[in-house]
């Protein structure tokens, strides 16, 4: 189990070391590494952040980055159903609603988990079960919550089914998952995420098995249920166009860390950390005339065994000889304030990244 | 689903016909092209041409072959009845033709011994099915513990074991050793009692090598799902563990395992020779391994055409219950 079980804190109660949070949801240090032949995989290695209800976070970085073990943690998918030895080790805070979920009863997490907290996943098709109709599997998770009878669970769910925008739901209810198109099951599966009206929404690349023609509608609808239910969503991505258009704050992780973290728009506009803008100059843009080359970001995402020491990121990174004496190969950045609200881990000074930005990068985007 | 049924069913009459024809042509043409003439095994060693004219004439067996074949499917369906040279017999339907030992038809024989497999078969699966699952399945979730290592190994043990050394074995402690039971094959309409214990040891022997080779199969299976993306949605959902374990796991486990019930039963039904032989049961493989012994090719026939008939219906049954379980079959 994880490392704050043991100390044996009360559901809901402050252990001594940290105050009670303030945010409806607050993730402290977390760290979720899993132990394999070849050595411990440091997934997420020390995360911190707090989200609001009714607010929108995107936590955008490339795959390996650690951005959907983070949102596993959340639920606490790591330790439910984990058999075997091997164990996920997890510790630091994750503070829902003033309960913090690491130390809590894991059955009373479980009941968290579909009601308070719920997920939307990448692979619709994957993510609902073959063999039970949408409606079975609607049904079901509307009945583990609330002690009502079929008819009434039933009537729910064609509601829910109507609300995302699926025609004929009282039909189509009765369809199993293959016999919908990509966006229709992606459009179950969310309906059945907020069938039970949960205050936290973790939509974990909720548009990337879909055509592009139907991302847009997804993301739309994403936005509109928020706004409708008032609930705190998590959207975690790769693609920085997904959460320029949902996201109030983004944070972007590296190597199981994070390296930037914002408002949106201080994000996109004035990026402080190499790594972002790596990832914005990948990205293809529309409303640029004269376009130039796509530049990748260089190299591979660092091994999470053996992640680089010093800034994980230094390798891959143009600037990592800016800074004196070696200091990006040897010590680690923490998160600095760089702008309201707006934290970056960069050994580069303020004068060295504005010059850099406004110099190298931003003609460029 | 009707369509699916329709298709499956017409599929099998189909089957079921070409079964008959391939029976046919390894019974009766094969032996004819490598020059073996089958009237004279019917009369024994020492026979007169005259004798062996006589059977061939009444068998019908220098007809041409598209009427021996008609004959050969109006026996099973219709009966035929045997006129050729003087006397005149009727065999009723299904018609087998006649042991060439006991000179008895062959379906009363078949219809004889078949309890006694189904018995066997039916009581070794469910043996098996609960046993074998339920191992496999503790094995999957308590991985890499001991638990797992102990079943594995009991199952490795259960799969490399030959049926006649456990068989033996059994009846060896059991039976001669501890006495516990009368190892002796009682009918059922007899006693029931007697009819169990004769049956418990074939059903544990039989059973120990197919739940060994389920318990593998539901392990590697269940693994394997347990990864599945919608069982984490079912955990996301907040779903108890018994419940995402029984319900939403257990569904797609069970869909392979179906697949090798149907095969195995199919199979058994023709007769579990080694298990039947072992403890001397009076049972559909006991009568095929007699009649090879004796070349006694109508029993060789009959059991080849009753054991092809099970396989045939084993795999319908599997087919519909797949429609069942997994939706996205009837759709193809």
């Amino acid at each position: 189990m994880t490392e704050l079980s043991k100390s044996g804190a009360a559901v809901g109660e402050p252990t001594d070391a940290s105050p009670a949070p303030t945010a409806f949801l607050e993730v402290r240090d977390l760290k979720v590494h899993f132990p394999t032949d070849d050595g411990l995989v440091k997934s997420v290695d020390g995360l911190s952040f707090a989200l609001e209800k009714g607010k929108t976070l995107g936590i955008v970085g490339e795959s390996g980055s650690g951005k959907s073990v983070t949102s596993l943690g959340i639920m606490g998918l790591h330790t439910a159903g984990q058999y075997g030895k091997r164990k996920a080790q997890i510790s630091g805070e994750i503070w829902l609603d003033g309960t913090e979920l690491l130390s809590a009863d894991p059955d009373h997490v479980r009941k968290l988990r579909g009601r308070q907290m719920a997920m939307i996943f990448q692979d619709p098709l994957s993510a609902l079960h073959p063999y039970y109709t949408i409606g079975a599997q609607i049904v079901e998770a509307y009945r583990i919550h609330h002690n009502v009878d079929k008819k009434t669970a039933k009537r729910r769910a064609v509601e829910m089914l109507d609300r995302v925008g699926i025609p004929q739901p009282d039909k189509r209810i009765d369809s199993y998952p293959h016999e919908f198109s990509g966006g229709m099951r992606q459009r179950a599966m969310i309906a059945m995420s907020l069938v039970n009206n949960p205050e936290l929404l973790i939509a974990d690349e909720p548009t990337t098995a879909l055509d592009v023609t139907v991302q847009a509608q997804i993301l739309d609808l994403i936005r509109d249920l928020q706004k409708e239910f008032g609930s705190a969503v998590i959207v975690i991505t790769h693609d920085l166009g997904v959460v320029a258009e949902l996201a109030d704050d983004i944070l972007v992780m590296y190597g199981g860390r994070c390296v930037e973290r914002g408002p949106a728009e201080d994000v996109f506009y004035e990026p402080r950390h190499p790594y972002t803008w790596g990832l914005l100059g990948s990205m293809p843009r529309l409303d640029r005339e004269q376009q130039e080359r796509l530049v990748p970001v260089k190299g591979s995402p660092p091994s999470l065994i053996n992640i680089p020491s010093g800034c994980a990121f230094n390798p891959r990174c143009p600037y990592a000889d800016v800074p004196k004496d070696n200091v990006t190969r040897t010590v680690r950045p923490e998160l600095t304030e760089v702008g309201s609200r707006h934290w970056a881990a960069c050994h580069l000074s303020a004068e060295q990244r504005e010059t850099i930005w406004i110099n190298e990068i931003a003609p460029k985007l | 689903m009707l369509a699916y049924l329709i298709r499956r069913l017409f599929a099998a009459a189909v089957m079921l016909v070409v079964i008959v024809m391939v029976v046919f042509g390894i019974f009766f043409l094969v032996p004819k092209w490598a020059g073996v003439d089958i009237a004279s095994s019917f009369v024994g060693k020492q026979a007169d041409p005259a004798a062996v004219d006589a059977v061939r004439q009444k068998l019908g067996l220098s007809d041409p072959i598209y009427s021996q074949v008609w004959q050969f499917f109006k026996g099973i369906f219709a009966g035929r009845t045997y006129s050729g040279g003087g006397d005149v017999t009727h065999c009723a339907a299904p018609c087998f033709g006649y042991s060439f030992r006991s000179e008895q038809a062959v379906w009363p024989v078949l219809t004889d011994r078949f309890p006694v497999t189904l018995g066997l078969a039916l009581g070794a699966a469910v043996l098996w099915l609960v046993f074998g699952v339920a191992a496999g399945v503790l094995s999957a979730l308590k991985r890499g513990t001991i638990w797992d290592r102990g079943a594995m190994v009991v199952a490795l043990a259960g799969v490399s074991l030959p049926i006649y050394f456990t068989g033996l074995l059994s009846l060896a402690i059991f039976a001669f050793g501890l006495k516990w039971i009368d190892a002796q094959y009682v009918p059922l309409s007899q006693s029931v009692g007697g009819w169990f214990g004769g049956m418990i040891l074939p059903w544990i022997t039989l059973a120990f090598l197919y739940a060994a080779m389920y318990a593998r199969i539901t392990r590697a299976t269940m693994l394997e799902i347990l990864g599945e993306d919608y069982i984490r949605t079912a955990r996301a959902k907040g779903l108890t563990e018994p419940v995402v374990i029984g319900k939403h796991a257990m569904r797609s486990t069970m869909t392979p395992i179906l697949t090798m019930l149907g095969m195995d039963l199919g199979a058994l039904i023709g007769g579990a020779i080694l298990t039947e032989s072992t403890f001397n049961l009076p049972g559909l493989g006991r009568a095929v391994l007699d009649a090879i012994r004796n070349q006694d090719l109508p029993i060789i026939l009959g059991v080849t055409l009753i054991t092809s008939l099970a396989v045939l219906l084993a795999n319908l049954v599997v087919d519909i219950l797949y429609a069942v379980i997994d939706p996205r079959v009837r759709l193809s």
